[in-house]
C-alpha cells in the first residue's frame, strides 16, 4: 500500500482527535480523543518505519534498518496505557469530588 | 646626603599621623613638640641638603622610590629631584614653617586640646604636601602635592568648622582650586600623549621638538592651573576669603607657601615657557591685571586681614609678571623675599588681632605702638620691605621684576610701578591706621592690649631680620657686579635670560635713575598716607564714587554671582526638576507602570476554561507550522 494512505488516515485521526479535545467538555471523551491523536502518531510512525525497511529489504534481506520504530511504538504503547490509568484515576477522583465529568466546572486555578 | 631627602616630607607626615591619631590624649605639651620638632628636623635636614646642593660641583639628582603607575606604554615613578630650584623652596617651606609653627603654638592656645592637635596634624599634612610638590620629579607627583595642599587649604580654611560662613569661604577656595586643577591636569595628559613622559629630566630636552601651538596650549593649561592655585585673574577671589582661617595658616598657606606653587611650576618648566612667547604675554597681562586690580582694592578694605590677603595678590600678580617677562630668577627672588616679609605681616597682624581679642577692624585699632613694640617694630620693617625700601629684601627682588619688565616691554613697567606705589600707599595706610594715632576701639579692649607671649614675638623678629638681609642675595650687577648670589645659584636650573630684542636698552645711570625716582615717589606715597592716616580719630567714610567700588572690591565676587553662580543654579534646578524628576524619573517609573499595566491585560487570558487553554495552544501551533512552512531558521 503506498505511504500515502497512511499519512490521509493519520491526518484524519490526528484532526478527529484536535476537533474532539477542542469541542467537547465531557473529560472522558476529551481523553479518548487525545489518545486517538497518540495513536494517530503510531500509527504514521510505524507506515514510516515500514517504508523505511521496505526499501532497505530490497537491497539485502539480512538487514533490520527501520524496525527499530516498530519496537519503539510498543514502548509509546505501554506508557500510553501508564498515563492512561493515571488519567482515569484522576478522572474518577474528580467525579467523586464534584459530581460530574465536564471540565468546564475546572476553573478553580484562576484564582 | 641625598640618600636621606625621603626624610623631609616624612617627618611632617610622620608628625601629622602622630597628631592626628593621637588627638585625644596627647596633652598640649606633647601636640607642640611633636608638631614643632617634626618640621625643625625636617627644615635642619634641608639645610644640611642645601649644603650638598651649594657646593660647586653638584649636579641635579633623581632619587626613585618605586614605580608608581607602571603600565604599557606608561611609566610613572615615584621619585623626587634635588636640585637648585627644589632645595630653595624646601628652605622657605621648612624654614618658614617652622617658625610658624612656633608661633601657632601660643597663637592657638584657646583651643581644647583634640582641636589644637586636629590644627597641628593639618599643618603638618600641609607641609607634607608642599613638600611633596616641590620635590616631585615629574608633573604627577608634584599634582599630588598640589591636590594634598589643596585639601590642607580647605580643612584650614574651614578650621572652626562651626561657622557657616567660614565653611562657605572652605568651599569656594576648593571649588575654585578645582578649576585651576583641571587645566593642570590636561597639561599633564597632554604632556603624556605628545611625549610619552612627564619626568623632568626627560621631558625638558624633548620639549623644543614638539610644534609651536602644543607647546603654547600645554604651557596655557599649566598656567590655569597656576591662575587657580596662586589667585590670579580671573580666580583669585578665593584668596580674600580665605582669611577665614586662622592667621598663621593664612601667613602659611595663603602668603609664604601654598599660593606660590603656581610660581614654582611655572619657574620648574621654565623651559617650555621660554618656547611659548603667547603664553608668556598672556601670563605677564594676566599677572599685570591681577597686580593692579588688588591693588586697588586693597586701598579701601578696613580689615587688617583683608588687606593683607589683597597685597598678596598683588604681589603674587608680580611675580607672574616676571615669570612673564622671562625673568625666572627675579620671580623666585621675589617668592623668596615676599616669604619673608608678607609672613611677617600676617603674623604681626596675628599678634595685634591677638591683642585685640580677634578684632580684625582697623579703624578699631589705633595707637597700638606703644602697646606692642615687638610686633610694631616688625611689622614696619615688613611695610618698609614690601613697599621696595632700600635695602630691605622686597627693594632688590622688585626692582629685578621691574627693570626685566623695562626691558621687555615699557607698559609692564608704568604698570608695575603703579602697582608699587599703590602697595606701599596702602600698606601704610594699614601700618598708620593700626599703629599710629589714638586707640579707637573700646575702652575694654584699650585695657586688655598686651605685647604677645615670646613664642609669637621669636618668629617675628627672625622674619624681621630676614626681611632686612634677605633681598642681600640678589644685588643687582649696578651695585656690585657678580653680586647676585641668588641668579648665580639657580642659573643651572633656569633658561638663559638674556633677552634678545630689548625694548630698551639701560645703562647704568638710567637705571639708578630710575630706582632713584622710583624710591622718592614711594617715600611721596608714605608721606601722603601718614599726613592721611596717621592721626585719624572717625573711622573713614568710603560710601561713594570710586572709593565704594573700591571697598566692595569691584563687585566681582557679585559678577561672579550673577554670570557664573546664577545661571549654574538655574540651570541645576531645571535639570533637577525638569530633566530628573520628570524625563529620568518618567522614563524609569514608566517602564515599571507599563510592566504591571500589559500584565493586568495578560492576565485576563489566565480564564481557567481548561477549553480555551487547549485552544490557544492548538492555535499556537498551527502558527509555529506556518512559520516553519514560510521561515527558513
Amino acid at each position: 500500500m503506498p505511504i500515502n494512505y497512511y499519512i490521509f488516515l493519520s491526518v484524519a485521526l490526528f484532526a478527529i482527535g484536535i476537533v474532539g479535545v477542542l469541542t467537547r467538555r465531557n473529560a472522558i471523551i476529551i481523553f479518548m480523543c487525545i489518545e486517538l491523536m497518540l495513536n494517530a502518531v503510531n500509527l504514521l510512525l510505524v507506515a514510516f518505519s515500514k517504508m523505511h525497511h521496505l526499501k532497505a529489504y530490497a537491497l539485502n534481506h539480512a538487514t533490520t534498518v527501520g524496525t527499530e520504530a516498530q519496537l519503539f511504538v510498543f514502548f509509546i504503547m505501554v506508557v500510553a496505557a501508564a498515563e492512561v490509568t493515571v488519567g482515569l484515576a484522576i478522572i474518577v477522583m474528580l467525579y467523586r469530588n464534584i459530581h460530574s465529568v465536564d471540565i468546564n466546572f475546572l476553573n478553580r486555578l484562576k484564582h | 646626603m641625598s640618600k636621606f631627602v625621603f626624610l623631609i616630607p616624612l617627618l611632617p607626615l610622620i608628625g601629622f599621623l602622630i597628631n592626628g591619631l593621637g588627638r585625644n590624649f596627647l596633652s598640649r605639651t606633647a601636640v607642640i613638640m611633636v608638631g614643632c620638632g617634626v618640621l625643625i628636623a625636617s627644615f635642619i635636614t634641608s639645610l644640611l641638603l642645601f649644603k650638598e646642593v651649594a657646593s660647586p660641583d653638584f649636579t641635579t639628582q633623581v632619587i626613585v622610590y618605586f614605580d608608581f603607575i607602571k603600565t604599557a606604554g606608561l611609566d610613572i615613578k615615584f621619585a623626587f629631584q634635588v636640585d637648585q630650584l627644589s632645595v630653595l623652596f624646601l628652605l622657605i617651606i621648612t624654614g618658614i614653617g617652622s617658625l610658624i609653627h612656633i608661633y601657632s603654638s601660643a597663637y592657638m592656645h584657646d583651643e581644647t586640646v583634640p582641636h589644637f592637635a586636629r590644627y597641628f596634624a593639618y599643618l603638618n599634612l600641609f607641609i607634607f604636601s608642599m613638600l611633596l610638590l616641590v620635590l616631585g620629579a615629574n608633573f604627577v607627583v608634584m599634582f599630588i602635592g598640589w591636590e594634598g595642599v589643596g585639601l590642607c587649604s580647605y580643612l584650614l580654611i574651614g578650621y572652626w568648622f562651626k561657622n557657616k560662613d567660614y565653611n562657605n569661604a572652605a568651599k569656594k577656595a576648593f571649588v575654585m582650586n578645582r578649576i585651576g586643577d583641571l587645566g593642570f591636569l590636561l597639561a599633564i595628559f597632554w604632556m603624556l600623549s605628545q611625549f610619552g613622559t612627564i619626568s623632568y629630566l626627560e621631558l625638558f630636552p624633548k620639549v623644543a621638538t614638539a610644534p609651536v601651538y602644543v607647546i603654547t596650549c600645554i604651557t596655557l593649561l599649566l598656567f590655569v592651573g597656576a591662575m587657580g592655585k596662586s589667585a590670579q585673574i580671573p580666580l583669585y577671589t578665593w584668596l580674600p576669603d580665605a582669611m577665614a582661617g586662622p592667621t598663621p595658616v593664612s601667613a602659611l598657606i595663603h602668603a609664604a607657601t601654598m599660593v606660590t606653587a603656581g610660581i614654582y611650576m611655572i619657574a620648574r618648566s621654565n623651559v617650555m615657557y621660554s618656547l611659548a612667547p603667547h603664553t608668556q604675554d598672556v601670563v605677564a597681562m594676566i599677572g599685570i591685571a591681577t597686580a593692579l586690580l588688588a591693588a586697588t582694592i586693597a586701598l579701601k578694605q578696613n580689615d587688617i586681614k583683608k588687606v593683607l590677603a589683597y597685597s598678596t595678590v598683588s604681589q603674587l600678580g608680580l611675580m607672574f609678571m616676571a615669570l612673564g617677562v622671562g625673568a625666572y630668577t627675579a620671580g623666585v627672588f621675589h617668592v623668596m623675599t615676599h616669604a619673608f616679609f608678607k609672613a611677617l605681616l600676617f603674623l604681626g597682624a596675628g599678634s595685634v588681632i591677638h591683642a585685640m581679642h580677634h578684632e580684625q577692624d582697623v579703624m578699631k585699632m589705633g595707637g597700638l605702638k606703644k602697646y606692642l613694640p615687638i610686633t610694631h617694630i616688625t611689622f614696619l620693617i615688613a611695610c618698609l620691605a614690601i613697599s621696595g625700601i632700600p635695602p630691605f629684601s622686597g627693594f632688590f627682588s622688585k626692582d629685578e621684576i621691574l627693570i626685566a619688565a623695562l626691558e621687555k616691554k615699557p607698559i609692564f613697567y608704568v604698570l608695575g610701578v603703579a602697582t608699587s606705589l599703590m602697595t606701599s600707599f596702602y600698606m601704610f595706610r594699614l601700618y598708620f591706621l593700626t599703629f599710629s594715632g589714638k586707640f579707637r576701639g573700646t575702652s575694654e579692649q584699650e585695657h586688655h592690649l598686651h605685647e604677645s607671649p615670646k613664642a609669637m614675638t621669636f618668629p617675628l623678629i627672625v622674619l624681621g631680620i630676614l626681611s632686612i638681609v634677605g633681598g642681600l642675595v640678589g644685588i643687582p650687577a649696578i651695585f656690585m657686579g657678580d653680586a647676585h648670589v641668588l641668579g648665580k645659584f639657580l642659573a643651572p636650573v633656569v633658561v638663559s635670560q638674556e633677552i634678545l630684542h630689548p625694548a630698551i636698552h639701560l645703562t647704568h645711570s638710567t637705571e639708578f635713575a630710575l630706582m632713584g625716582g622710583l624710591i622718592a615717589l614711594i617715600l611721596l606715597m608714605i608721606f601722603i598716607a601718614s599726613k592721611k592716616y596717621a592721626n585719624l580719630s572717625e573711622p573713614e567714610n568710603s560710601n561713594s564714587g570710586i572709593s565704594k567700588v573700591l571697598a566692595n572690591k569691584w563687585y566681582v565676587d557679585e559678577l561672579y554671582n550673577v554670570i557664573i553662580v546664577k545661571p549654574i543654579n538655574v540651570l541645576s534646578s531645571f535639570l533637577s526638576r525638569i530633566v530628573d524628576n520628570k524625563i529620568i524619573d518618567g522614563f524609569v517609573n514608566g517602564i515599571g507602570r507599563s510592566v504591571q499595566y500589559s500584565a493586568r491585560q495578560f492576565r485576563l487570558l489566565q480564564s481557567g476554561q481548561v477549553g480555551s487553554y487547549v485552544l490557544i495552544m492548538v492555535v499556537c501551533i498551527i502558527i509555529f507550522f506556518i512559520f516553519q512552512l514560510f521561515w527558513k531558521f
